[in-house]
């Protein structure tokens, strides 16, 4: 999953730096994360893991970060399951 | 009984329709020769009515942004430049609010505005980021404890009556143009020199000059909150309702207007409907609706106040845009209605039914933040927010 999120934030995150010098807990927006390219990044891994991500999650918390957004979408797959 | 303590027993609407006298006694005069409504602004501070959102704790009155939006709502009525100049001050004062106990500096600061009654002005435009108040080109330098910032600003409101500026720039020299933060620089600590006047067709008396802002200050006076979560949880969804206080006192002292002329009208010819009721009826209904729209926006940021994940949700940034958006283009036709009513009275300088200062002073809204900026970003979003769609949300 690590690797799809890294891919997808390196074809549309639109970064001024190369995203395999970034941290997991490394801050997305202080690396230049616009609201449009996370917008564009919510689309591609909505597609990319056949999930929809609920209003509660669409903030910047849930994108702040490469863990961050591995956890926020492990959380929607796990919750998928149990219902 | 000494002044304070009459204020002290004053409602805040009270106070403001007090500074609103002043300020409509000079409002044409202000607007004509484009000059800071220094009568108002000095009413602001005899009523104490910059320092109210600052809580108790700290020497202010914790009034809410609906509290503060009422106020932008009346003294708008009778002046929208020093409306607006209240508003802009009370959008910066909401970040110290917000964001200042985080920091000792800052909320030894809020407590100076509170008590010296201070003026706050803003500086987040920029030559060359093409209007987008979340890029900066500038960086802050900070080194030894001191902090170093020039600016190429645009548009600073009332800078030269400013007792400080709150002012955004790259967090370092090597950041991201989003990566930015916000300092506080005090009157004695930065220099203006002026780039571009403000001569423009309405809003004239916020004086809103073109700056070269050099400062020079303790780094201690740098917000510790980035910028982007400033903007997310105070100063969008403040600017986008005080804003919309101002304008819908614009558009509602217009309707008054129009509602004296057809009452006149109706009196002259008993027995007949004055030509202009109906569509008095029209923009009557149009302010309702405006007016609708700000107060559930105020209710939908003092629920969301409480929790701060709400506060940086789509969701919640596509309810203010909307707000926006509603307010600024819908007082245009409002006020339009009213100018079609009064006739040329209505579109003549100096009768007890002139418009055209509203006019004027309304066609900043769609700019103020371009509308087309909003739209856009909204557009954005709603590529993966869904909307609610219940009634009582």
């Amino acid at each position: 999953m690590n690797t799809t999120i890294r891919e997808l934030l390196s074809k549309l995150g639109n970064l001024p730096v190369a995203v395999d010098q970034l941290a997991d807990d490394a801050d997305l927006y202080t690396a230049g994360l616009s609201s449009f390219a996370s917008v564009q990044l919510m689309l591609g891994l909505e597609d990319a893991f056949d999930i929809e991500f609920p209003d509660n999650l669409l903030n910047r918390k849930s994108f702040a970060s490469i863990a961050a957004i591995e956890a926020t979408v492990e959380q929607i797959i796990a919750g998928r399951k149990v219902a | 009984m000494n002044i304070a303590a009459q204020i002290g027993q004053a409602s805040f609407g009270e106070r403001a329709a007090r500074v609103a006298a002043i300020a409509r006694a000079h409002a044409d005069q202000v607007d004509k020769e484009g000059r800071f409504p220094r009568e108002a602004v000095d009413a602001m501070v005899v009523e104490r009515l910059l320092g109210i959102q600052v809580p108790p704790s700290h020497g202010g009155e914790g009034a809410t942004f609906s509290d503060i939006a009422e106020l932008c709502s009346i003294i708008g009525q009778a002046c929208a430049s020093s409306a607006m100049i209240f508003a802009m001050h009370h959008i910066k004062l909401s970040s110290l609010v917000e964001h200042g106990p985080e920091s000792p500096w800052h909320s030894t600061f809020m407590r100076r505005v509170a008590g010296e009654q201070l003026l706050l002005g803003s500086a987040t435009t920029e030559g060359g980021i093409g209007g987008n108040l979340r890029n900066s080109i500038c960086a802050i330098e900070v080194a030894d404890g001191i902090c170093r910032l020039e600016k190429d600003a645009t548009v600073i409101s009332y800078a030269s009556y400013s007792d400080a500026i709150l002012i955004t720039s790259r967090s370092h020299k090597d950041a991201a143009p989003s990566d930015q933060v916000m300092t506080v620089f005090l009157k004695d600590q930065y220099t203006l020199e002026r780039t571009h006047v403000w001569d423009t067709l309405g809003m004239r008396g916020t004086c809103s000059d073109g700056f070269l802002f050099k400062g020079e200050a303790p780094a201690e006076q740098i917000f510790p909150s980035p910028f982007a979560e400033i903007a997310a949880q105070s100063m969008l969804a403040a600017s986008h309702l005080l804003w919309s206080g101002v304008w819908y006192g614009i558009a509602a002292d217009a309707v008054a207007k129009a509602q004296a002329f057809v009452r006149a009208a109706a009196r002259k010819s008993p027995g007949q409907t004055p030509p202009g009721a109906l569509r008095l009826a029209e923009i009557s209904n149009q302010l309702q609706m405006v007016r609708s729209n700000i107060i559930a926006g105020l209710k939908t940021y003092e629920d969301a106040k409480r929790d701060h994940e709400k506060l940086s949700s789509m969701g919640f940034a596509v309810a203010m845009n909307n707000i926006k958006i509603c307010s600024s283009e819908t007082i245009l036709t409002i006020i339009n209605g009213a100018m079609l009513i009064c006739g040329i009275m209505g579109y003549k300088n100096g009768t007890p039914f002139s418009i055209g200062r509203h006019l004027r002073d309304a066609h900043s809204a769609q700019l103020m933040i371009s509308n087309d900026r909003i739209y856009g970003n909204t557009s954005s979003m709603l590529l993966v927010h869904k909307q609610d769609t219940s009634l009582l949300g």
